[in-house]
């Protein structure tokens, strides 16, 4: 997803200015995204130069409100209407590093699952925390934002686990000196921070 | 269950990542290197193999693993069901190895609550009843029961449904009153065994909301299960493999870090 169709869905409420569109997307996604003003008029200027949005004269107090064109709305439309390819969502570089793990002499791939899998844990139960203080009828787009995270979170998991019990089966690939595990392993010391 | 000897400190290392030097007076159940052993011999099945792990007032403890990790053993050791063939264990301060049968009995007839996946409601008995008996049976007047029972009905939501019996109850509503049961009177100590299992993730979480709840106002809780989802809810969660424990996840604090790193 690109902050793109997040400006324009904000702008078919009607108009705003850069600081408004920031506080109104980081407020529908519950905070879990923030962005940087930069990031917002960087955006604003490529929707302008597309012809989806438009510019309006300044304000008194210099802030230049923007409001979505009929093309705006059109490519909104369609966005909503088509589903998200996976393809278009970046590698998944935790598939691929377990990938090279294994590929690798030297590494211990028990060491790097199981590291993942506490931090993704970890993460799962910050998101059940914050699920579980925000209970208020209002909070539900956020409370749908914080589900799309726990779900991943737990699929995850769910896969570590797997890759697990498949290690349990798997030969290393014959390597030369003995292998490193420290280089990848987490000591005691740090798995307690 | 007969009283264990003492045995002399084992020479290896615990490998559970809780301190058991930590205050005991403090925790609610301290499990200190305990090992449990079926069979012996070449048939000898090591279920745990020195795990240590402390749970205070006020913090839910998930233990996660596979199948024959450990995990269930755990729990039955942790409340008293079954002794460590080595190790120590202790709830509320008391070391259980030092408490002769009854003693033990009334300790998990008052102090410790389980939840497990197998409701166990007496068909016979109304949901109120069930809830009543545990502390009946350990000698509360029935009046007295049946207000505490009442109570923990309440807890858990079903204030209008202590007359009905199990079978007049949904599935999610007989898990409730389980949990009651579970809650009843005044547990410091409450182990759940995969508390979730038939339930859809509605429900499921409805009971983890209950088992939550309860630790937040005070008790040390316990929940072993295999799902990520349900782990989620506790304050830390401790890994089991083949009956040791390899990782831990630290206590949480500032939950906001998490969405100022989660920007992409």
């Amino acid at each position: 997803m690109s902050i793109r169709y997040g400006l324009l869905a904000l702008l078919e409420r009607g108009q705003m200015y850069g600081y408004q569109l920031r506080a109104a997307f980081e407020e529908s996604t519950g905070s879990t995204w923030p962005l940087n003003i930069g990031q917002v008029y960087t955006t604003l200027s490529r929707l302008e130069r597309d012809g989806l949005v438009r510019s309006l004269p300044e304000s008194e107090a210099g802030q230049r409100p923007y409001e979505i064109t009929d093309a705006g709305r059109a490519d909104l439309a369609l966005w909503f209407a088509t589903p998200i390819s996976r393809t278009d969502r970046p590698r998944d570089e935790l598939a691929i590093k377990l990938a090279l793990a294994l590929t690798t002499p030297g590494v211990d791939v028990r060491a790097v699952v199981q590291n993942q899998r506490t931090a993704t844990m970890r993460t799962l139960q910050e998101l059940t925390r914050l699920k579980y203080t925000s209970d208020t009828p209002e909070d539900l787009p956020w409370r749908l934002v914080l589900d799309a995270m726990m779900f991943q979170a737990e699929a995850e998991v769910r896969w570590l686990d797997h890759c697990e019990t498949s290690l349990v089966r798997h030969r290393p690939p014959a390597s030369g000196p003995t292998p490193n595990s420290e280089a990848v392993g987490r000591s005691d010391e740090e798995a307690r921070r | 269950m007969s009283v264990r000897r003492d045995t002399a400190p084992d020479a290896e290392q615990p490998t559970g990542l809780d301190d058991p030097a930590g205050p005991p007076t403090e925790a609610v159940l301290d499990l200190r290197d305990v090992h449990r052993t079926h069979g012996s011999g070449t048939a000898a099945a090591h279920a745990l193999r020195g795990v240590s792990l402390v749970v205070r007032p006020g913090e839910l403890v998930a233990v996660m693993g596979p199948s024959g990790s450990g995990k269930s053993t755990l729990l039955t050791i942790a409340g008293g069901l079954d002794s460590p063939t080595s190790g120590e264990v202790y709830v509320e301060g008391q070391p259980l190895h030092a408490l002769d049968r009854s003693a033990l009995a009334r300790l998990r007839r008052r102090r410790i609550g389980y939840i497990f996946q197998q409701l166990n409601l007496i068909g016979a008995l109304t949901a109120v009843e069930n809830v009543a008996l545990p502390l009946e049976l350990d000698g509360v007047g029935v009046r007295g029961a049946r207000r505490l029972a009442q109570d923990a009905l309440t807890e858990v939501g079903l204030t209008e449904l202590g007359d009905r019996f199990p079978d007049q109850l949904s599935g999610g509503q007989q898990q409730r009153v389980a949990i009651a049961r579970a809650l009843v009177g005044d547990r410091r100590l409450v182990l759940a065994d995969e508390p979730t299992g038939a339930l859809d993730s509605q429900t499921g979480e409805a009971v983890l909301r209950l088992l939550r709840r309860r630790v937040d106002a005070g008790a040390a809780g316990v929940l072993v299960t295999h799902e990520a989802r349900h782990a989620g809810w506790a304050d830390r969660v401790v890994f089991l493999r083949d009956g040791v424990t390899v990782d831990s996840t630290a206590p949480l604090v500032g939950v906001e870090a998490l969405l100022a790193g989660s920007g992409r």
